[in-house]
């Protein structure tokens, strides 16, 4: 399990990593943690014909609130990310799913960015994203442009970044605190392996405990994250009870697009995925009124 | 292809080496460098047997490929030990506790939990078995890498 | 009953001791095979077939050897024309095996050529230039479908996919079932898995063409290996020496690398080069052959209104893979405890193995009775929910007591001794069982499912060859001895050495203790060696569970000689007679005059310089060798079908506490418990770290590790992304409680612990995951139970 040879350079800026992307041609890729990148090249899954490293590039680390963002960049670690006070307050949905996400080994070298760029059709953080309607930021040396999260995951590990594009950040909206809670659920085989199903939902509750505003997405249930539209238009001003959530929720056969493979059939998947989903908004729903911490 | 001439700081000292850019930094370490006490289990990010300490965190040394390491401090399982060769207090209750059979995956649950102790000098058994989540372990069931850690916890706090 | 080994103390073994080897192993100074790093050392890559089945029409390797680095790449046929094929345990002629595939790949995996380069790297490149031309061709990869007239043949040469297709009777089992009251018949799965240790199989092999000699070195736990490596050779032993002392990171029975080694012992002696062959974890997974048992059980059983079991018929099914090697001979063990640790007077066994295309099986911890033990004990709560009792009253009622040892069984095996129901009380005590119960029925009323298991397990320890002439009747072996040579040196130090190497078991810690015990000297100051092969007497290795009983029995054999040297030497000085000494820690004083007194450094002396104080004609310096047979055994199988295996028969009864998510079919343990006796305990750390890993090894066998094959014949899980190794959040805290009861067959009354909890704790999972489904009215008789399956037996007819 050893990699096939490439080249390596190691940038100090974005400007040299999108030069270098763009010189290096369709093969070259950016490293940042490489936890799946490096496995997928030992299997030669992936063999990349030159690896720019960007962990020396300062600018692409870093958590900052920009009004009601919340901006990430790219670089940022996973384990950086996950103990960020200012993302545990402000975006606690995402603090939660991290802790799903890998080992403390793993989380120390992942970044942010490179999940959402992954793209698993199992990962948390690409979830989060799509709950929370993320704004991509991507840079070549053609200019930077911003994609939307429901634009960006394309499929199973395959997003509509270009080839020459670095990512930048991700912004995520942060919601107004009040009446407002987060559930997340994922069902996993053991405790740290990708989900088969999760879900990530946020609520805002009116006043009287009816749901002002709700954001559920679920993921390892279709080839990309994927928002549950109806799902949240059939409980949007509803005053979220348990059966309504589950009958909402039961009724998202013809959104999903679950797969099979040697963890759990597509069956399972779309059977997990409604309770996943259910308990994400629940718990989001309890968490808004406060009956949950 | 590219061959890169490679510093690290391995246990404090000042060590390198040349490698290809797909060299991993566990077969760097093993291999150019002749530190074999971090072990090669599954080569893809899962068992843990290659934990090493950077820049102060636990992180998979197959993970990662030498070149990016360039520059940066290494601790292995044989920086562990004091500067007399004396056991650190957690190297000790492994011992104790008989925290392992084979020993194969033994650096690097000293790795994960050495930094856990770093950081939280008083786990309780969640965090530990947190810790050692992404190390696998066929011989013990884990149970006494726990005792041994939470033994380890208890003589620093007490000498403290 | 008393705690026995109350009744003696000990100076050494039964107490808490630190393990000898663990030293090394915190510091980072193992020496693992990967660690030996040799000049000049090349590396081999495999090729591997893509095809479930295949014929090799050619191999063209002209564009991998132009590469750069590359040195050699063999192929089957070179190998075929040039080594002996490799030992099969069965009398199976036509099936000859060599270590890389000739004329036909069998499985999706299989090596078909070996690359050679100077780095690991550069081979790994060359195995991708390496053109084979394959046919491929029709494949079988279900056991039953296997069995068909139809199905295609993995080895035509054979004639049939059945390797072997045994039955015995014990007892009147007809006339049983006839007179009993019930009966009742289901099919219970094993599914393929195995115990992957972290360290994948590792050999390096170095030809001296000065000395004319094969060094090896290897992560090797195999019986007979320098002899399996000189027969496929054409070598003499003595043209072999295999260094023992390199470490082994785990094996669990799986680490029999002849094929690997007899490839790169080829390739010495071909390319004049140390050669290594370190398997990646994905060679080490489909083509390493370290898979485990794959058994369907047909289990019948008789019994009456009181839930006494009469008799017992069993049918194993066993999915060897595509050869031969030890497999089918696992079926055997089970021979041996194959009424459990329970009264049943009749029994039948219908052992079969059968060939697929699926990489073969090697030996695995308890060598098939893990999945026999998990059959038996399903059976027993079946007998308990039909009849509406208790499952722990049901195995009270049919456990061996403790006054009918020793008990032969029908298949002709005496089992040592044993308390089971002093275990099982013990630890219902211990664990609370009522409150287990309790806890369950709250779980229950939140919504969940909730279940208690049990099982009441039997490890048969101290193994003997007996199942090879058992399953092979022109294999007349019956010898199994293990061995141990004694140096006390000229200034009092003592050293021991063995002739196999360690995977975790710490037998130089064993040979110090065991040595301090019967000489009374510190053991830390003795030191055990695991000596080259060349320097070694005869073992068999650490298989079978066996180690505590056979080398502990050899070191003490050996260490009993010294004492009687040292007192024959203290006899002639003192010019008294033996029996009028008193060897008190390696002094020896004359009984009634404390102050004529010979301390050890002054005997020793006298044993190495003093020939002079020697008792005439006797042999100067000090030591002594004792290679021991295996306590009852030592005889072929009687004509009538029965046979003795084992000596040793440890007891173990597991009680989980386990709740099921309903919606998500994910299973939480949330309590554990375990009773054990393997007799007297010599390292308790030791023997304590066995069943507490054999018990995680047994939770994966359960609920996670699988080796999943497609349609295609193709391995789906042949990475540890796909095989799931339960981590520290899966495997829970064990609470243990021991009691004693020692083999009367034993140096110091010890058995094996060396399969323990393995073979327990499987039987004892499934049972609580079918005591949480049980209200519904359902049940699952198939390992691993998965989220998946759990859940679609909950959910999945709405679909």
């Amino acid at each position: 399990m050893k990699a096939a040879n490439f080249d390596y350079v190691r940038v100090a800026s974005i400007n040299e990593a999108c030069q270098a992307l763009a010189d290096g041609g369709e093969d070259a890729r950016i490293i940042a943690g490489g936890q799946t990148m490096i496995p997928l090249m030992a299997m030669r899954l992936a063999r990349p014909s030159l690896l720019i490293d960007i962990n020396d590039v300062s600018e692409l680390a870093g958590i900052t609130v920009a009004g009601d963002h919340l901006i990430i960049r790219a670089g940022t670690r996973q384990a950086d990310t996950l103990a960020s006070e200012v993302v545990k307050s402000q975006l606690p949905l995402l603090a939660d799913a991290l802790s799903h996400v890998g080992h403390t080994q793993t989380r120390n070298r992942g970044t942010i960015g490179g999940s959402l760029v992954n793209a698993d059709p199992s990962a948390e953080i690409p979830l989060i994203a799509q709950t929370l309607d993320a704004t991509i930021v991507a840079q070549s040396t053609r200019g930077q442009r911003t994609i939307a999260a429901g634009d960006f995951f394309d499929s199973a590990m395959a997003t509509t970044l270009a080839p020459d594009e670095c990512l930048v950040e991700a912004r995520f909206p942060i919601w107004p605190s009040e009446n407002t809670g987060f559930g997340f659920h994922e069902v996993s085989i053991r405790n740290s392996d990708y989900a088969l199903a999760a879900a990530a939902a946020q609520t805002t509750l009116d006043e009287n405990g009816n749901c002002l505003r709700l954001s559920i997405a679920i993921c390892g249930a279709s080839p990309a994250p994927l928002r549950l539209i109806n799902v949240e238009q059939a409980l949007t001003g509803s005053e979220l009870s348990d059966n309504m959530i589950k009958a909402a929720c039961a009724n998202i056969d013809d959104l999903i697009d679950p797969q099979s493979d040697v963890h759990a059939d597509a069956a399972y998947r779309g059977r997990v995925a409604k309770v996943v989903a259910a308990r994400a908004i629940g718990d989001a729903r309890d968490r808004a009124k406060g009956i949950l911490v | 292809m590219s061959e890169h001439k490679i510093t690290l700081t391995v246990n404090g000292r000042e060590m390198s080496g040349h490698a290809e850019a797909r060299l991993t930094l566990v077969d760097f370490l093993r291999d150019v460098l002749g530190q074999t006490g971090t072990h090669i289990g599954c080569e893809h990010g899962v068992c843990g047997a290659c934990s090493v300490v950077m820049d102060g965190k636990p992180v998979r040394s197959c993970l990662m490929f030498a070149v990016m390491a360039d520059g940066h401090e290494i601790t292995t399982v044989e920086g562990l030990e004091g500067p007399n060769g004396e056991l650190s207090p957690l190297q000790d209750a492994f011992w104790e506790n008989h925290a392992m059979q084979c020993g194969y995956c033994t650096p690097g649950m000293l790795i994960a939990t050495h930094t856990l102790l770093q950081e939280n000098p008083d786990p309780d058994e969640a965090e530990i078995r947190e810790a050692i989540g992404g190390n696998l372990c066929r011989c013990t069931g884990y149970q006494q890498i726990v005792e041994a850690v939470q033994m380890a916890a208890k003589k620093v706090q007490e000498a403290s | 009953m008393t705690d026995t080994t109350a009744a003696k103390e000990y100076r050494y073994i039964t107490k808490k001791r630190r393990v000898t080897e663990d030293r090394r192993f915190i510091t980072g100074r193992g020496n693992f095979a990967a660690d030996y790093n040799l000049p000049g050392m090349l590396h081999v890559a495999m090729v591997t077939s893509p095809y479930a089945c295949a014929e090799i029409k050619g191999i063209n390797a002209e564009a991998a050897l132009a590469l750069p680095g590359v040195r050699y790449v063999l192929t089957g046929a070179e190998l075929f024309e040039n080594i002996n094929p490799l030992l099969s345990g069965l009398d199976l002629p036509n099936i000859k095996r060599i270590p890389l595939a000739h004329e036909r790949a069998r499985y999706a995996g299989e090596w078909v050529a070996a690359v050679v380069a100077e780095s690991r790297h550069i081979a790994e490149d060359a195995v991708e230039l390496v053109e084979v031309d394959y046919n491929p061709i029709d494949f079988v990869i279900d056991p039953e479908e296997a069995m068909q007239p139809e199905a295609p043949l993995v080895h035509p040469q054979h004639g049939s996919n059945i390797l072997c297709d045994k039955s015995w009777v014990w007892g009147d089992v007809d006339g049983d079932f006839d007179a009993a009251p019930h009966s009742l018949a289901f099919r219970a799965r094993w599914s393929r898995c195995s115990t992957i240790p972290i360290e994948t199989f590792v050999v390096t092999a170095k030809w001296d063409e000065g000395k004319e000699l094969l060094d090896v070195w290897a992560s090797i736990q195999m019986p007979k290996y320098p002899e399996q490596i000189a027969r496929a050779l054409s070598l003499p032993v003595n043209a072999i020496n295999v260094h023992f002392d390199v470490d082994v990171g785990g094996s669990y029975g799986l680490k029999r690398g002849i094929r690997q080694t007899v490839i790169v012992s080829y390739l010495t002696r071909k390319l004049r080069a140390p050669v290594r062959f370190n398997e990646d974890r994905l060679e080490n997974m489909s083509g390493g052959e370290m898979h485990g048992p794959d058994r369907i059980f047909d289990m019948e059983v008789a019994f009456d209104d009181e839930g006494i079991m009469h008799s017992l018929k069993i049918k194993a099914t066993d999915d060897a893979g595509c050869y031969p090697g030890r497999a089918p001979l696992q079926l055997g063990k089970p021979v041996s405890a194959i009424v459990g640790p329970y009264r049943i007077k009749s029994a039948s066994y219908n052992a079969i193995s059968v060939t697929t295309n699926k990489t073969s099986q090697e030996a695995v911890r308890g060598f098939g009775q893990a999945p026999t033990n998990f059959a038996i004990e399903a059976m027993v709560d079946k007998v308990a929910r039909k009849l509406g009792m208790d499952r722990d009253e049901v195995r009270r009622r049919n456990m061996i007591r403790a006054d009918e040892f020793p008990y032969r069984i029908p298949s002709g095996s005496e089992y040592d001794s044993g308390d089971y129901h002093t275990v099982l009380d013990k630890l219902q005590t211990s664990a609370g069982w009522q409150e287990l119960l309790t806890k369950r029925d709250a779980i229950r009323a939140e919504g969940k499912l909730a279940g208690v298991g049990i099982s009441t397990c039997l490890e048969p320890s101290g193994g003997n060859s007996s199942f090879e002439p058992f399953f092979n009747p022109k294999n007349d072996t019956t010898t199994w001895m293990e061995s141990c040579l004694i140096k006390v040196d000229m200034l009092g130090s003592i050293t021991a050495l063995m002739g196999t190497s360690t995977s975790g078991q710490g037998h130089e810690s064993l040979l110090s203790v065991v040595i301090g015990e019967i000489l009374e000297r510190d053991p830390d100051t003795i030191r055990g060696v695991h000596a080259e092969s060349l320097g070694a007497l005869p073992s068999n290795s650490p298989v079978g569970s066996r180690m505590a009983i056979m080398l502990g029995g050899a070191a003490a054999g050996a260490a009993e000689k010294i004492k009687k040297q040292l007192l024959e030497i203290a006899a002639h000085n003192f010019q008294l007679p033996v029996d009028r000494l008193i060897y008190d820690g390696g002094d020896i004083s004359v009984e009634g005059d404390p102050d004529k007194v010979m301390n050890w450094h002054l005997l020793i002396d006298i044993a190495h310089r003093q020939y002079h104080k020697m008792p005439l004609g006797s042999e100067p310096g000090l030591q002594a060798q004792h290679t021991w047979e295996v306590p009852t055994g030592g005889a072929l199988p009687a004509e009538d079908g029965t046979v003795q295996m084992y000596p040793c028969y440890a007891f173990e009864a597991h009680i989980p506490l386990i709740a099921i998510d309903p919606d998500t079919g994910q299973v939480e343990i949330l309590d554990y418990h375990m009773g054990h006796d393997c007799g007297t305990v010599l390292n308790p750390d030791i023997v304590r770290g066995m069943s507490l890993g054999g018990i995680a090894h047994g939770i994966g066998a359960a609920l996670y590790e699988k080796f999943e094959y497609d349609e295609g014949g193709q391995h789906l899980s042949g990475s540890f992304m796909d095989y799931l190794l339960p981590s520290s959040h899966e495997i829970p805290h064990v609470e243990m409680v021991k009691h004693y009861t020692p083999s009367p067959l034993t140096t110091f009354g010890q058995k094996g612990s060396g399969e323990s909890g393995y073979l327990g704790a499987p039987a004892a999972i499934a049972s609580a995951v079918n005591d949480a489904l049980a209200p519904l009215g359902k049940s699952i008789d198939t390992l691993p139970m998965r989220v998946r399956d759990i859940e679609a037996l909950l959910n999945g007819q709405t679909e």
